[in-house]
């Protein structure tokens, strides 16, 4: 019996094309756009002005606070302007702008591939090399790795849990670099105990994955205190706080973060970049992002740099199919539409999804049938009927006292609707009212 | 390029299940019994069960497209089509045509298009049309013709139902060993050898759709079973208390619209609670409540009227039963 | 047969004293105090229920009324002065006389001049969008079309005009209740006091961006070019994030600023026509076929005519509705003569 969350989910069709295209490096970009904000939390500050020469590898814009990061330079050439570029929902942000000369690396990053495995920093020293070179989640919450790896004082973690789930349908970066890179994500995973002061680190993979589960079980054996678990095939396994149920049999209680129950849970593509950033001192500059869908041409791994716009990833495909109707930022459960080709690639993008137009368009909204298949399906335990009905009604109180802000926003609910109903559109309307309310409460 | 892309929230990926695929398998679940029907009643059950079906579809049509004044009429998804369906399953067979249709359109009208059509009604309509019908023509309605006679419609030779038999048989002091002779064995009530509404005769029919239902995902088991489990545990109490006064669990299970009612009517998802934990609340009130009327009460059945009562309920029982929420502090 | 029907009438009556009997001592025992003058409020409010004042629905207003010392901060946008002279009568208050308010939609993006760069299909609501999305076209500051303010108007004072993308405010019904206002995620309308003879003046834009970047996305757009400050003589007009804003107590309706505008951001209602007279018969003709006379002058401004589209519907007389479409005519032949 394979392990997995207790309650609800789904099972949408698997679709991993891309799985067995090895990981190849995309030709570097004319311009880079590099927003300021690719993380949670506040925008970097940029130290960079127009016309600066950058290497790569070279701070853009620091950290301003605890939750935020740091943001390198992915390529080399002149800063052409600090200025509003539209991101992956329309609205502008503030980005960096370097038009790109050759390829010229920052003198203190090692880029030999050669595997290094001993490592002799402190714990905190990890954390402050990894704030250092700005890694953030790269699971797509980009939530910045060194705050998760603070453990707030009174808590103590006993486990690191390594997602290596990858559930959303179509994607496949993190199970390439779980079968190219597992040496380094294993590395990766000590660092990171280390600097949990963790002895026990646990790899979630979804049995989808034999190869990799192959691959990193031998690894297992050979380091002590890492396990693999093979995980049962079903969405959103890879959500953190059912990762952690189907691992430990822990609950994260409502509202709070993992640390609660003492687990960590990191990415696989976040321990290679953790590997990257302490032993190699390579800043997170590149990410490995999956190109796919049913109508591409050659779907894809590429490594590529930050910055370069997705129609570059789409023009290495073979170009944007004829039938597109739309592409997606991530996978096709919780990834974001993009209304653009030229938004760039960013921390958080792991995939570019592009579906056909005949699968883009949603089916008519119809009655609801009370049928509870979404409260079936809901991994949290909410009912999400009852939440969109509350939110159209503008019951924001009772919206709150039903859990709205437990909601993980998987879309599952939606996914199983038969009438096809927009609830999670409502549940997320919901969950930012409600948390507007509250913050202006405690004011 | 110069299509526009779309955007749109996520999630981008929708199932392929839809309110027509879920009304049109509980139609697919409702065959085996229809033809057991056929089967054991004739002309009768095919005239019945066309008129219900055409003249449900027909109000629903009518309502939709003159009252409500809807742009696009939506009686293709199947939801009237099941109510006509479940209307002729719970009527006997010589009903006359003009009360099929009294019946429909109470159905229809009353029971669903006057709440807001399909998901907002809080009754199920069939057995609104059903229980107008008994309670105005109860003559018509508690007549029922033999199995066998497959060519009579009205002029059917009428016989009472086995709940009905054994009622009657009780209030008038007789024990319940010695009047078995009168009532079909129980392989005739598994296989729907007995007077009673279409629908309601053959358990195995029944169970197959049920069977059906569950491979196909359209209801979970919990209601169900829970109804048929608490039917079986109070008669079955009763019976042990006093066996010659009460009729064994079994014969309560096989007879009457427990079959029909535990699978067809009481799952019927807009007319039932949301959570798990309330199905289970739901299907013990309906069984509780059919014992309570079939033993203790005036009517020999009473499964249309527990399913009413706890249709009832339901509104309560989804505010007040939620389902158990992923990481809730337990205080 | 006599006797069970006495029985009857007998005992139903004895029910009905025990019953009434009880009822009027429970009555007693818990009743609660309630000034009067409350229900005297309510009577001569409007009875909307809009929520326009801020409290919930008339009744809370009465209370609010009967409570407070003076009406200053209390106004019933839907009843307007009468209402509140009446509410100040009752009470024996001072009301304080405002001038009554209209919404007006600060966008003039239709369809023709705001193309799409993208298309929408999430749920039709204009926060879920707006939270998510920038929105359809290359402006994201401007209206989303998805209506959301037509659903929270109580009076019927907002129809979304299929053509444009936007909604229309019937000058008519609307009461100023504020709910659009409050609704609209992009914070586009605005109460602006109805005006002498209905006249207005305002900046059909809230772009914020730089002036060349919100140009690509929209042709009416303010592009912040403090032309109309400058010809204002009364300080009315500030420009801020690139984006003009008239003051409706300073300004003097004189309408230099219109004439100014480089992209007709600035809007104006239910004015004369200037300096050239179209003759405009009293014929009840539909405006369209004024834009179709041929004149030359007329047609180049037919493309702007277009450009400005009427924000509000006017139940007004055709010579006044034509005079509107010739506004937009006299404007553009002042320019070209220039």
């Amino acid at each position: 019996m394979l392990k997995t969350f207790p309650k609800g989910g789904v099972h949408p069709p698997e679709n991993k094309i891309s799985a067995g295209a090895a990981i190849e490096t995309l030709p570097l970009p004319t311009t880079a756009t590099i927003p300021i904000s690719q993380h949670l939390g506040a925008p970097s500050a940029p130290t960079v002005k127009k016309g600066d020469k950058v290497k790569v590898g070279q701070i853009i814009a620091q950290s301003t606070g605890f939750v935020s990061t740091n943001i390198h330079s992915s390529v080399s050439g002149t800063v052409q302007k600090i200025d509003d570029s539209i991101d992956a929902s329309g609205y502008k942000r503030k980005a960096v702008i370097i038009s790109v000369e050759g390829d010229e690396w920052d003198e203190n990053i090692d880029r030999s591939p050669e595997l290094k495995k001993e490592f002799s920093l402190s714990g905190p020293d990890i954390i402050k090399k990894v704030l250092e070179n700005g890694v953030v989640g790269l699971g797509g919450a980009t939530f910045p790795t060194h705050v998760k790896l603070s453990v707030p004082k009174g808590m103590k973690a006993d486990v690191l849990i390594l997602n290596g789930v990858e559930c959303e349908p179509y994607l496949t970066s993190d199970h390439r670099i779980m079968l190219e890179k597992a040496d380094e994500i294993i590395v990766g995973t000590q660092i990171l105990m280390k600097a949990l002061d963790v002895k026990k680190a646990l790899i979630g993979i979804e049995n989808n994955k034999p190869d990799a589960i192959e691959v990193f079980s031998k690894l297992a054996d050979k380091n002590p205190g890492i396990e693999v678990h093979p995980l049962k095939v079903q969405y959103p396994q890879g959500g953190e706080k059912q990762l952690i149920k189907a691992l430990i049999n822990r609950e994260v209680p409502s509202g709070g973060l993992p640390i609660a129950v003492g687990a960590v849970v990191q990415n696989v593509g976040t321990a290679l970049a953790v590997y990257e950033a302490v032993q190699k001192n390579k800043p997170l500059i590149e990410r490995v992002v999956s190109l796919t869908g049913k109508s591409v041409k050659k779907p894809a791994n590429y490594l590529v740099r930050i910055g370069t716009p997705v129609a570059e990833l789409i023009e290495a495909s073979g170009g944007l199919p004829d039938d597109t109707g739309k592409v997606i930022n991530g996978g096709p459960m919780m990834g974001k539409a993009l209304n653009s080709l030229e938004v760039p690639v960013t921390k958080g993008t792991s995939g570019i999804l592009i579906i056909p137009e005949l699968e883009a368009r949603r089916r008519p909204v119809q009655n609801c049938i009370r049928c509870a298949r979404c409260t079936q399906v809901c991994p949290m335990g909410l009912e999400p009927y009852l939440l969109m009905t509350l939110t159209q009604k503008s019951m924001w109180d009772k919206v709150e006292t039903n859990h709205a802000l437990d909601c993980i926003e998987c879309g599952s609910c939606a996914y199983t609707c038969p009438a096809d109903r927009p609830l999670l559109d409502y549940i997320r309307l919901g969950k930012t009212t409600v948390s507007k309310l509250i913050r202006a409460r405690k004011q | 390029m110069n299509k526009l892309l779309t955007i749109s929230p996520s999630p981008h990926n929708y199932g392929d299940d839809s309110t027509k695929k879920v009304m049109y398998g509980v139609v697919i679940a409702m065959i085996p019994a229809m033809l057991v029907s056929f089967f054991y009643f004739g002309i009768g059950a095919v005239v019945l069960t066309l008129t219900a079906v055409v003249s449900a579809l027909v109000f629903e049509y009518l309502i939709q497209k003159f009252i409500l004044k809807k742009k696009e009429v939506s009686i293709t998804d199947g939801s009237a089509l099941v109510t006509g369906i479940l209307l002729a399953f719970n009527l006997p067979s010589n009903l006359p045509i003009h009360l099929i249709i009294i019946g429909a359109f109470v159905a229809i009208a009353v029971g669903k298009m006057s709440f807001g059509g399909l998901g907002q009604n809080p009754f199920n309509p069939a057995l609104v049309g059903r229980v107008f019908l008994l309670i105005s023509f109860p003559v018509q309605m508690t007549s029922w013709p033999k199995p066998g006679a497959l060519t009579a419609y009205l002029d059917a030779e009428t016989g009472a139902t086995p709940l009905a038999i054994v009622k009657e048989a009780l209030k008038n002091g007789e024990s319940f060993s010695s009047i078995t002779e009168k009532i079909p064995g129980y392989a005739d009530l598994m296989m729907g050898n007995m007077g009673g509404s279409l629908g309601e005769i053959s358990a195995i029919a029944l169970l197959i759709g049920f069977a059906y239902m569950l491979f196909r995902k359209i209801i979970t088991w919990h209601i169900p079973v829970s109804v048929l489990g608490t039917i079986a545990i109070f008669s079955g109490i009763l019976w042990l208390v006093n066996p010659e006064t009460n009729a064994d669990p079994l014969f309560h299970l096989l007879t009457g619209g427990a079959m029909l009612g535990a699978i067809f009517m009481a799952t019927d998802m807009v007319t039932s609670p949301m959570s798990i934990k309330g199905q289970v609340i739901f299907g013990v009130g309906i069984g509780v409540l059919t014992i309570v009327i079939r033993v203790f009460g005036a009517y020999p059945e009473g499964v249309s009227f527990a399913i009413l009562i706890m249709n009832a309920f339901v509104p309560l029982i989804n505010a007040y039963v939620k389902p158990k929420r992923f990481g809730e502090v337990v205080k | 047969m006599s006797a069970t029907v006495i029985f009857t009438i007998v005992s139903l009556s004895a029910i009905g004293v025990i019953a009434a009997t009880i009822l009027y001592f429970v009555a007693q025992k818990f009743k609660v105090f309630e000034d009067p003058r409350i229900d005297q409020v309510d009577e001569v409010l409007p009875g909307a229920n809009c929520g326009g004042c801020g409290y919930p629905g008339c009744r809370g207003f009465a209370e609010a009324c009967v409570k407070a010392n003076e009406l200053d901060a209390l106004f019933c946008p839907v009843g307007g002065n009468d209402c509140m002279a009446d509410v100040a009568k009752v009470l024996g208050k001072e009301a304080v006389a405002k001038d009554p308010e209209i919404a007006v939609l600060r966008c003039a993006g239709t369809h023709s001049l705001r193309p799409n760069v993208n298309q929408y299909d999430g749920a039709a609501n204009c926060t879920i969008s707006s939270n998510l999305y920038g929105g359809e076209t290359g402006c994201t500051f401007g209206c989303l079309g998805l209506g959301e303010c037509v659903d929270v108007c109580n009076f019927d004072a907002l129809v979304m005009d299929p053509e444009t993308g936007l909604p229309v405010v019937d000058a008519d019904k609307c009461t100023g209740c504020n709910a659009c206002v409050e609704q609209c995620p992009r914070d586009l309308f605005e109460l602006r006091p109805k005006g002498k003879k209905d006249r207005r003046i305002y900046v059909a834009c809230r772009n914020m961006e730089k002036g060349a970047a919100k140009k690509i996305g929209c042709e009416v757009a303010c592009i912040g070019c403090n032309r109309c400050v400058k010809e204002c003589a009364f300080d009315a007009i500030v420009v801020e994030n690139f984006n003009a804003y008239i003051d409706p107590i300073k300004c003097k309706l004189c309408r230099k600023c219109v004439m100014v505008c480089p992209t007709g951001a600035i809007h104006e209602l239910n004015f004369p026509p200037r300096k050239v007279k179209v003759e405009v018969e009293g014929e009840a003709e539909k405006p369209k076929a004024v834009k179709a006379k041929p004149e030359p002058v007329v047609e180049v401004a037919a493309s702007k005519a277009e450009a400005q589209p009427e924000r509000v519907v006017e139940k007004a007389s055709p010579e006044a509705l034509s005079n509107k479409e010739n506004e937009n005519t006299s404007d553009q032949s002042i320019k070209l003569g220039e």
